[in-house]
């Protein structure tokens, strides 16, 4: 009887979350929205891990929606590249919906958890709209769908200080600026080539080889329009702002997955199909992403170490972070590809972590969290400290944790393109890292002020331990991480050389 | 659409900036229907006195944009509406300055 359901496993990993949203906008009871949202993300779980299966016997598949051939239709597009970011999805947005349940009932009015629910699934159906289309318009159209659930998800931060009103709305004009950049590049690929698909756009512009300034002009403005809702530096100001002052669920699940999806559209649009202008490309990556990601890096830590709220300290190491990420992009060979998406898979699970632990913090002090207020936390609050610190590591990438895997990936990628530089200034940006951090371990630990340890909360403390643990895992047992993203590696890379 | 882009940039007042945004978008619909006009071409129905059809998937797309469009302009007036209620004032300037004392 699954079988039916199954065959349309695709389509409904985007299409459950999107439909489920629309019915619990008008559910009255808080319990039973939790419980629905859970029960939907299990079946996206259930629905992820079937189409690894798929995915793990045929290597390729294609959903065309309606059964309308490419180019016409849209369709969805699931290989080794993309089932990897996947799973991580369905899972880390399983184990955040389980600890929103008690942050949204401290942050938000209990008026507004319908809605709060209603939007956070959508967010989650039209993030994972993103890590599956392979039409360049509909990106647009996911696109601006989470950014609208995000941005009113950020608004209902407003009960707690209305700064969080601001943030969205800078964070709606800007995100608005650039998705509209992005339509206008389609427009000129459309002009072009008369096709939205992927796989045959990438046919269509091999007529233009020689170059047309229209199609270089629309790249630039598909990239720079992708640049700003992924919040690379420069174009990252809407971020820090953003996920401060949104609700800590909301922020933990932006943080850890909403701009992580939108980096892998955009390498797999670099990779995928403007590969095929590879001059472009490498002056693309060479003389733009290359030194905006070492800025990042250096500009983003810089900042953190400044910052006295803890949620904002977080979220411009965040911005270095995505530098980190970038950078590994810009290396144009397969180690480089591979280690942004280690990067990718390591970043989500350890900024999640950090947030969801400062989240829980902050309902505890019923406040903002600023260095001051953490002191002698580490007493008091034993059990999520401990998750805080073990994250915070991972961070600076000590050994044991999966960040030490992701810098071991970035510096090799680094090492055999002999970027000297740019393994001198990761090295000292990880050791600037651990200033800021070291500044709210020593609040928590080292501060005058001994308290009795108080009791925590099972609900909010157990998600935070399953991705502390998940972290540690990796850190020693890395494989299935590597696998992935050597598979993604290989798909995006295997165009580059041809 | 430089317009739009201008008025979103130099403009204090937050529900300008919503409407600035509205143009700017606009415009890019009117660039994409442009795309679809084909010489001699005429609306797609199929008659037996044309022989060229404008395109009509940009039509389609822009439908889909033009959604997306009310929806973000509906959602940026609520915020200022909403931040009107919590600072009785749009202005940025205004508001930069309020925040500027709560913080000391």
């Amino acid at each position: 009887m699954f079988d039916i359901f199954l065959d349309d496993a695709p389509a409904l990993v985007v299409v459950l979350p999107l439909l489920i949203s629309a019915i619990i906008a008008f559910m009255p009871s808080k319990i039973w929205l939790w419980i629905i949202s859970i029960i939907t993300l299990l079946l996206h779980l259930f629905l992820s891990l079937h189409l690894l299966k798929e995915i793990s016997v045929s290597g390729l598949i294609i959903y065309e929606f309606g059964n309308w051939e490419p180019p016409w239709g849209i369709s969805f597009k699931i290989d080794g590249v993309n089932i990897g970011l996947q799973l991580l999805f369905s899972i880390f947005v399983l184990v955040s919906t389980f600890y929103s349940r008690k942050i949204f009932l401290n942050e938000i009015d209990y008026r507004d958890s319908g809605k709060a629910y209603s939007l956070w699934l959508l967010a989650v159906g039209s993030l994972n709209g993103i890590i599956l289309t392979n039409d360049i318009f509909n990106l647009f159209v996911f696109l601006e769908i989470s950014a609208l659930a995000s941005i009113s998800l950020i608004a209902l931060g407003a009960g707690q200080n209305r700064k969080a009103l601001l943030a969205a709305f800078n964070y709606l004009i800007i995100g608005a600026i650039g998705a509209t950049f992005y339509v206008i590049g389609v427009g000129f690929a459309y002009a072009m080539t008369g096709t939205l698909n992927m796989n045959d756009l990438v046919i269509q512009l091999a007529q233009y080889s020689d170059g047309q300034l229209a199609i270089f002009a629309g790249m630039s403005f598909m990239l720079i329009g992708l640049m700003v809702k992924a919040a690379i530096f420069p174009v990252h100001i809407w971020l820090p702002p953003a996920y401060s002052y949104a609700p800590s669920a909301v922020s933990t699940l932006l943080a850890a997955l909403a701009t992580k999806t939108i980096l892998y559209f955009f390498v797999r649009l670099l990779y995928e199909v403007f590969i095929i202008y590879p001059s472009y490309l490498s002056l693309f990556l060479d003389f733009v992403l290359y030194p905006l990601s070492l800025l990042a890096i250096f500009i983003g830590t810089v900042i953190a170490i400044y910052q006295d709220d803890i949620k904002k300290l977080l979220a411009f190491s965040s911005i270095a972070q995505i530098g980190y990420i970038t950078l590994a992009f810009s290396l144009k060979d397969h180690s480089g590809v591979a280690s942004g998406f280690v990067h990718i898979f390591n970043h989500a699970l350890i900024k999640g972590g950090l947030f969801m632990a400062v989240g829980y913090f902050a309902i505890l002090y019923k406040d903002r969290v600023t260095l001051n207020s953490l002191k002698g936390f580490g007493y008091k609050y034993p059990i999520t400290s401990f998750a805080l610190l073990i994250c915070g590591l991972s961070l600076i990438g000590l050994p044991l944790t999966n960040g030490f895997i992701s810098k071991l990936y970035l510096f090799q990628a680094l090492y055999t393109n002999q970027m000297y530089f740019s393994i001198a200034l990761v090295a000292v940006s990880s050791a600037l890292a651990v200033v800021y951090f070291w500044k709210i371990v020593e609040q928590m630990w080292f501060s005058e002020i001994k308290f009795k340890s108080e009791k925590e909360d099972a609900y909010i403390y157990l998600p935070i331990w399953i991705v502390t643990i998940s972290i540690i895992v990796f850190g020693i047992y890395s494989t299935p991480i590597i696998e992935f993203s050597n598979l993604s590696a290989d798909y995006l890379i295997s165009g580059y050389q041809n | 659409m430089v317009g739009g882009l201008f008025i979103i940039i130099t403009s204090q007042n937050y529900l300008k900036k919503v409407v600035g945004l509205a143009i700017f978008q606009t415009a890019v619909f009117v660039f994409f229907v442009s795309l679809a006009k084909v010489l001699d071409g005429t609306a797609p129905i199929l008659t037996k006195m044309a022989n060229a059809y404008s395109n009509p998937l940009p039509h389609v797309l822009i439908l889909t944009a033009i959604v997306v469009g009310v929806a973000t302009s509906a959602l940026g007036l609520a915020l200022v509406l909403q931040i009107y209620k919590n600072y009785e004032t749009i202005e940025e300037k205004e508001i930069e300055s309020l925040e500027l004392k709560s913080d000391k």
